[in-house]
């Protein structure tokens, strides 16, 4: 038999993980990735003749099979162009449960920003994943792990927040399956997961553990180029405190589209200095005008005397 | 239908039979245990224990005999620790009741040696000696490629039986040659057409997963575990 080195290891794990898509509309056309709970497949849906995203669990286990239904469900009630719409949602010939969603061709966050975009360009971007987010929300739904692979930015730089497989539904109370961990569950992801997720348990979870989340996000988009008004909106969605955070969504939005748009925001208190530069800026071309003006005054002045 | 129809139904737990007190059963629970385990346990020694490869083939032999002589496996409890790391406690104690003794005596007891190729896997591990990270996670890997192995073997076995040795050739040139080739390169070489190939790949394939699953049932002692185990190969997070 052939000897089985680290390559033939790995074809022989994928060939494994491959779902089993006989007797499905589904043909197999690759795989996008992997994480949250399973591999993600690209396949042409031989009735539709379109190719969508199959979502697909690597092993049989309960606990995980739910999750991802309930991932479909929540899906299913989000419309919104920021978040994936969900299609279909069964059980394969072996077994796994799945759930197709539209294929999303693009890069996600991590690497979309891998190449070089203006502070500007990285608030737009921020505030389209913010109000994504903020529509769940206004659907009684929590994404609970806001993360930069989460995120897929389009070729148009349309938007998607992936993943919602961690999702909370207010008002059903705490319903995934989480593996049984000794003690309460650890849900997130450290690095963007808010003080009251890291401390276990949905107790306490509300919409500003997804402003932490956010807050975090914007940390690490902003990357090197911070200006003291954004760490300010930075530093106050991601307060160790909750009632120290922006109680919601919405605000944290307001405060960034107020900080593109050159005016004072809310989470920052601005010194002399300060608000002179900012409005400066919001109105330098009136400024520009007026100093171009009043230099040409000037020289005209200079030479004619008048 | 079936690829390999007639293929055995699903076989009792490797951790009970090792336990049983019929030879046959015995027999056949260490057949499948040492079958998955010999690498591991041969790459531990060596790497743990830097034990030279004569004295790590002659280890591994023992502490199979031991498992069975011994009843190693009465003293697991698949809710305190996975068999993997249970193994390797008994790897260490091996070696450590081994090093106080003053001279080796190989048992025998009635307990047939494992016929595996420990030249092969001493050639392999110089290869990569360089890249071991730790000897666990060597153990590790080795475990994943000793339950691929023994799935390969099983369904080699069960396709030729069926009359279909054909198609676990289609696997083993398409999924374990560094070079894969084209599925038309391969439809060429069997002399089928290109549909035929991805169909029996397909059934092929389909049919390795189930025997994978088989043998992770058979070596581990509860659904929890089987679960766990399935995790560690087939999960995002296998290595």
């Amino acid at each position: 038999m052939t000897r089985l080195d680290d390559g033939a290891l790995s074809r022989l794990r994928a060939a494994v993980r491959e779902p089993d898509l006989s007797r499905t509309k589904y043909r197999l056309a690759g795989v996008a990735g992997t994480g949250g709970m399973g591999t993600v497949y690209v396949v042409e849906d031989t009735e539709l003749k379109r190719r969508v995203a199959l979502k697909v669990i690597d092993v049989p286990d309960a606990g995980i099979e739910a999750r991802l239904r309930r991932e479909a469900q929540v899906l299913a009630r989000l419309e919104h162009p920021g978040i994936v719409p969900v299609h279909d949602v069964g059980s394969l010939p072996d077994g796994r449960a799945f759930y197709t969603m539209k294929w999303v061709q693009g890069d996600r966050l991590d690497r979309a920003l891998a190449r070089p975009l203006p502070l500007a360009e990285r608030l737009r971007l921020f505030l389209r994943i913010a109000e994504a987010v903020a529509f769940a929300h206004a659907q009684g739904v929590l994404h609970r792990d806001l993360k930069p692979e989460n995120v897929m930015v389009g070729a148009f730089g349309e938007v998607l927040v992936l993943d919602w497989g961690l999702a909370k539904v207010l008002g059903d109370g705490e319903l995934l399956p989480v593996r049984d961990t000794g003690e309460s569950a650890v849900l997130g992801t450290a690095g963007f997961m808010s003080p009251e997720q890291q401390s276990g348990g949905s107790a306490g979870v509300d919409a500003r553990t997804d402003v932490y989340s956010l807050g975090a996000l914007l940390r690490w988009m902003a990357a090197d180029h911070s200006p003291a008004a954004l760490r300010g909106i930075i530093a106050k969605a991601i307060a160790e405190r909750q009632d120290d955070r922006y109680p919601d969504i919405p605000s944290l939005a307001q405060d960034v589209s107020r900080l593109l748009d050159g005016k004072a925001v809310s989470a920052y208190r601005e010194t002399f200095f300060d608000r002179a530069v900012r409005v400066a800026k919001r109105h330098r071309i009136a400024i520009g005008i007026v100093l171009t003006y009043l230099a040409g005054r000037a020289l005209i002045f200079l030479f004619t005397g008048r | 239908m079936d690829l390999v129809r007639g293929f055995p139904p699903t076989r009792h737990s490797a951790l009970v039979s090792v336990r049983s007190a019929d030879a046959t059963e015995r027999a056949r629970g260490l057949a499948t245990l040492s079958s998955v385990y010999w690498r591991p346990v041969y790459s531990y020694l060596r790497f743990r224990w830097r034990r030279p490869h004569e004295d790590a083939a002659d280890l591994a032999q023992e502490f199979f005999t031991e498992l069975v002589e011994n009843d190693l496996l009465s003293r697991f409890d698949p809710s305190r620790a996975r068999l993997r790391t249970y193994l390797r406690v008994c790897i260490d104690g091996l070696v450590s009741n081994h090093d106080k003794a003053a001279g080796r005596q190989k048992r025998g007891g009635g307990v047939e040696p494992v016929p595996f190729d420990f030249e092969d896997a001493r050639e392999e591990l110089e290869r990569v000696a360089d890249t071991v990270q730790s000897p666990e996670s060597l153990f590790e890997k080795q475990w994943a490629r000793g339950v691929f192995a023994t799935a390969l073997r099983r369904l080699r076995d069960a396709c030729a039986q069926a009359g279909k040795a054909g198609h676990y050739a289609l696997l083993e040139q398409y999924d374990l040659d560094d070079a894969r080739p084209t599925y038309a390169e391969l439809a060429q070489r069997f002399g089928i057409a290109v549909t035929d190939v991805t169909n029996r790949l397909f059934r092929v394939r389909r049919e390795l997963r189930h025997v994978v699953l088989e043998v992770l049932r058979e070596l581990t002692a509860s659904e929890e575990e089987f679960l766990e185990e399935a995790r560690a190969l087939l999960g995002e997070d296998a290595a």
